[in-house]
């Protein structure tokens, strides 16, 4: 056991700020402190600045063009990429789809999407959820019947995550009716300008619309975007989760926000002096950055562990839970603190909106993100389906 | 001890009820909402006709309720159906004050006010004041036979829509003294008042309000110089029960359609409902309703008591809903799932509603320290 950083460590920490300095364009940090939304050119401009250092797949084994670091070199660059309001990296290609192809696609489908994930080429989204098929994925009902070269496609998923932006989409389809649900399901690959593929916007309770409907009408893939063996998608499905979840423990956005909740309530006055300094509102604050220490260093033990060559199994859904626990207690603090001025609807913080908000405090939108960030207990897995996981494997049944 | 309702307010919850089941479904709403007022017009002066804002108001300032009891039958109707109309700010809070303060011409307004032929504004909050009632740093200078305001107030709700603002500014005394704070009736056109305005997350418009040297008569003051800081207080003790029978009403609609939802959506082939882990918190939720609805009872009931027992139950009401509203809201929407955070589902402006109620006249925490004050006073 030895908590301190090697020097080896340090030098990376260094490197990591020396880049972040140079590299991160201003308006982009701005947005991030804002709270504002991005738009698809500010995510694309941030992934190509990565792309060039060679960090935008920092899971990726280096044979494929990633930056393979280790468990405390990815805690590094969280940390300081949160310090630094860097945005998040879109994670549907580079941390979702990307682990599921090296692992099961084939040579060529590798050598051909991975290129493109990197240099933004395409932009995945993730067709998993459908309205009858939430957290029992399993029976989700989009079907895909072979004729000749081809799937045809129908059904409907929803949830989609930043589809109005997406070219690809990776699908769970059902290929086989008249077995059980989870050995009749197969992994596609659908290009989004498809004749038949509908997308729709959902405007969530924020006011945004982040999230979509994904409608297939007589879709026609070709069978080379099959991954893998036919019937066999939810074993990489869940291989796929499995990677969702490492890094939904989000300590770095933890990390930020905390930031973000002490500066608000220092500029935010109770009773004449700083909110911070009132000892009610600083507990709260301690005991989550409490919360947050350990699950730091719970984050990096799993994490470790895993790179060392094992899999990360019932610990990925722990820190999930425990993960989106400390974000949402952190929203929540920030609501708080904000007092009064939570109250306005920010729609600056919403794509393609102008209108200027009172905000003395700096705040941002902080009522908005504590109701949007509802969604972290719900998807991914919902965090009783988490707790399923856990009670199953350690006790069985 | 008696827990019924009298036949006048079992009456006008039965037609408050029906009329906003009828009137004000979530696509209604939702179409307030996105509209440029932020209000429907029509809505109010039919809830003004079936005697809404009359119930508001005592008997002697000409309405037929004004107690505890007549805000809870109210305000849980319309947190039931997550009204967002400015039934607390015309009526409750600036309406109030008129009728509490008013000299003679003054109180001419609230028959008016009864129509629904005006909308008020109480602008009391400022910037760095967050909950504090008497902290108020904008002045008022008395110039001869005219006063002079100046100053900035925070987030006044109705604030555009209002023909007149209740503006609370300091005569005299430091900036968090109860003595020295006055009220005055501005008329929205008067000179030097600049509205800024912005629509609010769970439905409503406020804005920030500026007086540069706003010049009215003396004859503006609403009650003595310098010695309003206990009507605002007790306005505000009125205000904090329509609150808290507001959100209690929300909190019975988000229970419902959790209820409902858990008992309809099947996944792994069984209502979801029937699953242990949703059933015990459904039945946390329901055990958490009855402590709320319990202590919007003591809130009202003690409406009318001395300040210190007053103002003691209006805390614990308020500190109470802050926390269950917090559960009721965030495990309605985890029960649902995604759906409940997509605008066109009910619940989705129902849990905003909840959740902002905390940011209105002192959150969870501020009460908590005011609870303590007064239990220890």
């Amino acid at each position: 056991m030895d908590l301190s950083y090697t020097d080896e460590e340090k030098a990376f920490r260094e490197e990591v700020r020396t880049f972040l300095a140079e590299k991160l364009p201003e308006d982009l940090s701005a947005k991030i402190k804002g709270g504002k939304e991005l738009v698809k050119s500010d995510v694309e401009r941030w992934h190509a600045i990565l792309n060039e250092q060679g960090w935008l797949a920092p899971n990726w084994p280096k044979k494929f063009g990633g930056a393979e670091w280790n468990a405390v070199q990815k805690h590094i660059f969280e940390e300081e990429a949160a310090a630094h309001h860097a945005p998040r990296i879109v994670p549907f290609g580079l941390g979702m789809l990307a682990p599921v192809l090296q692992k099961f696609g084939s040579k060529e489908q590798q050598d051909y999407w991975l290129p493109r994930i990197l240099s933004g080429e395409d932009w995945w989204c993730q067709g998993y959820s459908e309205p009858g098929a939430g957290s029992d994925l399993a029976s989700l009902k989009t079907s895909a019947v072979r004729e000749g070269d081809h799937y045809i496609v129908n059904g409907q998923k929803t949830w989609t995550t930043l589809g109005q932006h997406a070219n690809m989409i990776f699908c769970l389809v059902r290929t086989d009716k008249d077995v059980k649900q989870q050995e009749g399901i197969s992994f596609l690959l659908i290009d989004m300008d498809t004749p038949g593929v509908e997308v729709r916007p959902i405007i969530l309770l924020d006011g945004g619309a982040e999230v979509n409907e994904v409608w297939f009408t007589d879709v026609k893939v070709p069978v080379e975007n099959l991954v893998g063996e036919e019937n066999k998608g939810w074993t990489y499905a869940k291989y796929l989760l499995t990677h969702e979840r490492t890094n939904i423990a989000g300590v770095g956005f933890s990390q930020a926000g905390l930031t973000a909740v002490k500066r608000i309530a220092k500029a935010e006055m109770a009773g004449g002096k700083p909110l911070i300094e009132n000892p009610h509102f600083a507990a709260r604050v301690a005991q989550v950055e409490i919360d947050l220490m350990a699950m730091s260093t719970t984050n990096l033990r799993i994490v470790s562990k895993a790179a060392a060559g094992t899999a990360p199994g019932v610990e990925s859904s722990m820190l999930k839970v425990k993960g989106t626990i400390i974000r949402q207690e952190i929203n929540d603090l920030a609501r708080r603190a904000a007092g009064v001025y939570a109250m306005p609807f920010a729609s600056e913080a919403i794509e393609g909106s102008n209108e200027a908000l009172p905000d003395p405090l700096a705040a941002g939108p902080v009522a908005a993100q504590y109701f949007n960030n509802r969604k972290l207990s719900i998807f991914g897995g919902s965090n009783e389906i988490q707790r399923g996981i856990i009670a199953k494997v350690t006790m069985g049944g | 001890m008696n827990f019924e309702l009298t036949e006048e307010r079992q009456m006008l919850q039965d037609s408050l009820r029906r009329f906003l089941r009828d009137r004000y479904d979530t696509a209604t709403r939702n179409k307030i909402l996105e509209s440029d007022s932020g209000l429907s017009e029509a809505i109010w002066s039919e809830l003004a006709e079936l005697g809404v804002i009359g119930a508001l108001f005592t008997e002697e300032q000409g309405g037929f309720g004004g107690k505890g009891f007549d805000i809870t039958t109210v305000f849980e109707e319309l947190g039931r159906a997550g009204v967002v109309e400015p039934f607390m700010e015309t009526a409750v809070l600036a309406g109030g004050l008129i009728a509490d303060l008013g000299n003679e011409e003054q109180q001419g307004h609230v028959e008016e006010i009864i129509s629904g032929a005006l909308q008020l504004a109480f602008a009391h909050g400022e910037p760095t004041s967050r909950y504090d009632l008497f902290r108020v740093s904008t002045t008022a200078t008395v110039k001869s036979d005219a006063v002079v305001l100046s100053g900035r107030k925070a987030v006044v709700l109705n604030a555009e829509a209002a023909d007149m603002l209740v503006v609370s500014a300091r005569e005299s005394g430091d900036v968090a003294d109860e003595d020295g704070i006055s009220l005055f009736l501005v008329p929205k056109d008067a000179k030097g008042l600049t509205v800024q305005g912005y629509a609010l997350l769970a439905g409503g418009r406020a804005a920030e309000v500026t007086l540069d040297d706003v010049t009215l008569p003396a004859s503006a003051r609403l009650g003595a110089a310098g010695k309003a800081a206990h009507a605002i207080e007790a306005r505000i003790a009125a205000a904090n029960v329509a609150q808290v029978s507001e959100t209690l009403g929300a909190m019975e609609t988000a229970t419902r359609l959790t209820k409902d939802y858990l008992g309809t959506r099947k996944q792994f082939g069984r209502p979801i409902g029937t699953f242990q882990a949703l059933a015990h918190r459904m039945s946390d939720m329901l055990i958490e309703m009855e402590q709320a609805r319990s202590a919007v009872i003591n809130a009202a009931g003690n409406l009318e008591s001395d300040r210190k027992v007053r103002e003691k139950h209006v805390s614990a009401a308020k500190n109470l809903m802050g926390r269950t509203g917090r559960l009721i809201a965030e495990d309605s929407i985890q029960m649902h799932g995604g759906i409940a955070m997509t605008q066109e589902y009910e619940l989705a402006h129902i849990a905003k509603r909840i959740v902002m109620a905390d940011h209105r006249f002192g959150d969870t925490d501020h009460h908590l320290e005011r609870f303590i004050a007064f239990s220890a006073a």
